[in-house]
């Protein structure tokens, strides 16, 4: 190391920057309704290799995460929301970012097909390209249904913990696949109802940018039609017991009436978006609550 | 030595205990998982 002083913008990525780069806050509900799907499972893992499925599930969400910040760096930087994250505020080098990323994919997926199944490795693998390569690249700057049909990649989880438990995937897995899936499109168009502005500088073309605000709140009480029969159907179908069919039929009506009002409504300059941001809320509330539900009620019948 | 040179410093020190910390867990998992996989 010499003397001469080092201009700040080639200073090395702080450790907390890498962390931010995994979007630690949106991984939380994927660890969660992975953890779920493991717990739901008919068969029980040692726990070592429940530990491992879970920290697998969060690297390749962290990784999943990594890229797409590397890949939306130039539009993060028009968002406020996004603004500050380590690229667009020039703390790393999208290389850096790219490297930890790709390392992180490749961690997940080998440590998670030896610790467990080569099944559940594939699921993890395929979430995380589809995040990366059919979100991000693709859908999300081309057309309003990049949510719907990206939401897919936040659906894995549950998935990958079922299969890493059993080695196969069922029809209940299918089911919770399918919640999130549905549950998907109300959560992010009522959060882009009220931070519509920003995707509009991004050119980011979100429903409420492209079809306007009028047709976005229909599409979230029509997508929240199939997400409620979703959530009753394990019940339904005597895969889950009355703890979970309790808490689905609340915890869903509740979901309906607010993507009802948000659906039936015109937005007024004074209101601040209340019913859209309760209904954001809600709805994170409302899938660790059912998932948890579902957890805990074949656990207890196990 | 100046601001920039020190906090140069700092970070890479912060970076290499992290990653050493995370090396140390990863080898500890392994260790762990090999024993739960001869058992299960």
């Amino acid at each position: 190391m010499t003397d001469a002083a080092i201009p700040a913008q080639q200073l090395p990525a702080d450790w907390r920057d890498f962390l931010a780069l995994t979007k630690p806050r949106v991984m939380s509900l994927v660890v969660f309704t992975g953890l779920c799907g493991l717990l739901a499972a008919p068969v029980a893992l040692p726990a070592v290799l429940g530990f491992t499925t879970v920290l697998c599930i969060a690297l390749g969400a962290g990784a999943a995460g990594a890229l797409n910040q590397w890949y939306e760096a130039d539009i993060d930087a028009l968002m406020k929301r996004t603004a500050g994250r380590p690229l667009p505020a020039g703390r790393m080098d999208r290389q850096s970012a790219l490297h930890f990323g790709v390392g992180l994919s490749f961690l997940s997926v080998i440590l998670l097909g030896l610790a467990t199944n080569w099944l559940a490795a594939a699921v993890l693998a395929v979430s995380i390209l589809f995040y990366v390569m059919i979100y991000t690249v693709w859908l999300k700057r081309r057309t309003p249904q990049n949510i719907v049909i990206g939401g897919a990649a936040g659906a894995f989880p549950p998935v990958i913990g079922w299969a890493a438990a059993t080695g196969d995937i069922t029809l209940l897995p299918v089911l919770m696949f399918a919640l999130i899936f549905l549950w998907t499109p109300p959560h992010f168009w009522a959060l882009a109802l009220f931070i519509e502005s920003d995707y509009a500088r991004a050119g980011v073309p979100m429903m409420p940018v492209v079809a306007g605000e009028r047709t976005t709140r229909v599409q979230i009480f029509l997508y929240t039609l199939p997400m409620a029969a979703c959530a009753l159907a394990p019940w339904a179908m005597g895969l889950a017991g009355a703890i979970y069919g309790i808490a689905a039929l609340i915890g869903t009506a509740l979901f309906l009436a607010l993507s009802a009002q948000v659906g039936m409504r015109q937005s007024r300059a004074d209101d601040g978006a209340k019913p859209e941001r309760r209904l954001f809320y809600y709805s994170i509330l409302y899938l660790f609550a059912l998932f948890l539900a579902l957890a805990v009620d074949r656990m207890m019948a196990a | 030595m100046t601001e920039p040179d020190a906090e140069f410093h700092r970070r890479r020190n912060s970076r290499a205990l992290v990653t050493a910390v995370l090396l140390g867990a990863f080898v500890l998992l392994i260790f762990f998982i090999s024993i739960a996989k001869m058992q299960h």
